[in-house]
């Protein structure tokens, strides 16, 4: 049995929530929230929590760096991963927004896209 | 003297207030209209805000900044609105008269029939503090640091001390954590954060940043280049406690210490403004005191989301457009005032007869709460909440019916919850 405390993010209440779980890492209790939401919340940030992630690549040819976002959020424990992928990465103008530039990243199955257009 | 260009509406910013301003003018049929950007691309501030998070109420989506940005230029691009990047207004009057250079077309005059202010808000800068130390080098505002990694690919720094934890400052502790920097703290001056819980846990609980509440940095180190920042203890009255010392070792302080709308402009065209927002006086029409001027977004009052920027913009827009067909109403108009617990309400004041909606922010944390507005001893129109917080722009409608009527000046005040 162990116990984890975390701010809910859904409004400005920020209710301090204490989560429950088993041996097994289910939830057992959640206590602190005001509302649903809350509880809900409280469930997917201790069992899976997620996390868009945002940055900016240089771009060859292009002063300004291109900015690039994950199409949907990924696993938390991903974050550095994903970050150091697209240190690695090596791109040529023309980009659109939208456009992938790193499929896949990291395993997740989700895609980092550009959210600017270059060239 | 040059040649004065007569212009039917002129628009100061192409950020997403001036751009809304403009969509909404054409959309409403003025023709003759231009957008004067500094610049060289529209989209201002959105441009070096590239996490997500914008456009949530607009479009039930978590846009980029740049992405919430190119909405809106394709839609200017769509109607062909005339976008002057590069171009820095030097001054406007009383009598519509704009005056700006550029290299392009060098010092140019305009006559506008209408002008709407878009000049957004600027950040507080090290000056304005009083921290005592050296004047090394190494100490940005937020907004500075994030322009250099996001829009320019540098990186001003290694280790990070974050001063003031408004959501600019949250932005950045996680931006620079991720770009590899290390943030040793976050310090805060009051005993809360002005930010939003999400940036809160998303930019500082995530990378084990500290947070240090009713802190404040009461010494600057560093002869050439920073070399560390003393942190303490501040007590009730916001006076540092001896013997609460922390010391830290970081080559960059950044400061993101608040907002001031840019009312260069404004001043010099006579317009009213007011200390409760350092933003024009408006009426519900967001017509300024110096008839034709209108003043939307951050240059009228700092926003904390650009939705209700572009929200408001489009409302200016559209009142500028109905003062160049001669169709602004005219009459009496009433006070609207601060009352307890409210700073900052907008509009200031309105012509009774239609639906409007007053923001204003609470001067402290209510919880379980009440906004009300009445006038004369009668109620005009209620907000409940769990929470009111100072960090979070409150926006309350009062419709026509409730306004008809009304003489008094209005007033807006917070009502604590009821105890049993």
């Amino acid at each position: 049995m162990t116990e984890r405390v975390i701010t809910c993010i859904n409004c400005p209440m920020g209710c301090r929530m204490t989560v429950s779980l088993n041996d097994a890492g289910e939830v057992v209790s959640v206590t602190g929230n005001t509302c649903k939401r809350g509880e809900k919340y409280a469930h997917q940030e201790v069992t899976a929590p997620v996390r868009m992630v945002t940055a900016v690549v240089p771009v060859a040819g292009s002063v300004c760096p291109l900015s690039v976002k994950t199409r949907e959020p990924i696993p938390k424990g991903k974050i550095f991963d994903c970050m150091a992928a697209l240190r690695e990465l090596k791109l040529n103008a023309p980009i659109r927004a939208g456009e992938t530039v790193l499929p896949d990243v990291c395993g997740t199955g989700i895609d980092v896209i550009a959210t600017r257009s270059v060239g | 003297m040059d040649k004065i260009i007569q212009k039917d509406l002129v628009i100061i910013g192409g950020g997403p207030a001036g751009l809304a301003a403009g969509i909404a003018a054409r959309e409403a049929g003025v023709e003759d209209l231009v957008i004067l950007e500094r610049e060289h691309q529209a989209g201002g501030i959105l441009r070096q805000c590239i996490h997500n998070g914008f456009g949530l109420h607009r479009y039930g989506e978590e846009l980029t900044g740049p992405e919430y940005a190119a909405r809106d230029i394709a839609r200017a691009e769509e109607l062909g609105l005339d976008i002057r990047c590069d171009t820095t207004v030097l001054s406007v009057d009383g009598d519509r008269r704009v005056t700006c250079v550029s290299k392009a077309d060098g010092l140019t005059v305009y006559q506008a029939g209408a002008v709407v202010l878009a000049m957004g808000c600027r950040e507080r800068p090290r000056g304005a503090l009083g921290t005592p130390g050296t004047r090394c080098a190494g100490i940005y505002t937020a907004g500075a640091a994030q322009k250099f990694v996001n829009l320019e690919g540098l990186m001003p720094g290694k280790r990070v001390v974050i001063l003031g934890s408004g959501d600019i400052g949250l932005i950045m502790a996680r931006r620079m954590t991720l770009q590899g920097a290390k943030v040793l703290a976050c310090v805060e001056l009051m005993p809360f954060s002005s930010g939003l819980n999400r940036n809160i846990v998303q930019c500082l609980h995530d990378y084990d940043i500290p947070l240090y509440l009713s802190h404040t940095v009461t010494d600057i180190r560093g002869r050439e280049r920073l070399e560390g920042v003393t942190v303490m203890r501040v007590g009730p009255d916001r006076k540092p406690i001896p013997g609460t010392e922390i010391e830290f070792d970081c080559d960059t302080l950044l400061l993101s210490v608040g907002l001031i709308p840019e009312n260069e402009l404004s001043q010099r065209a006579g317009v009213a403004l007011t200390p409760a927002t350092s933003g024009a006086v408006v009426d519900d029409d967001l017509q300024t005191s110096v008839p034709g001027v209108f003043a939307c977004g951050n240059v009228l009052h700092v926003h904390d989301l650009v939705d209700f920027v572009s929200d408001e913009s489009f409302r200016a827009g559209r009142a500028a457009a109905a003062f160049l067909r001669g169709e602004t109403p005219t009459g009496e108009t009433v006070e609207v005032r601060d009352g307890e617990g409210v700073r900052g309400t907008v509009p200031q004041r309105l012509r009774p007869g239609r639906d409007v909606t007053l923001m204003f922010r609470p001067a402290a944390v209510y919880q379980n709460a009440s906004a009300v507005v009445e006038s004369d001893g009668v109620e005009l129109a209620r907000k409940r909440a769990l929470v009111f917080t100072p960090g979070e722009m409150v926006a309350l409608p009062v419709k026509a019916e409730k306004l008809a009527g009304v003489h008094a000046p209005i007033t807006v005040r917070m009502e604590a919850a009821k105890h049993d």
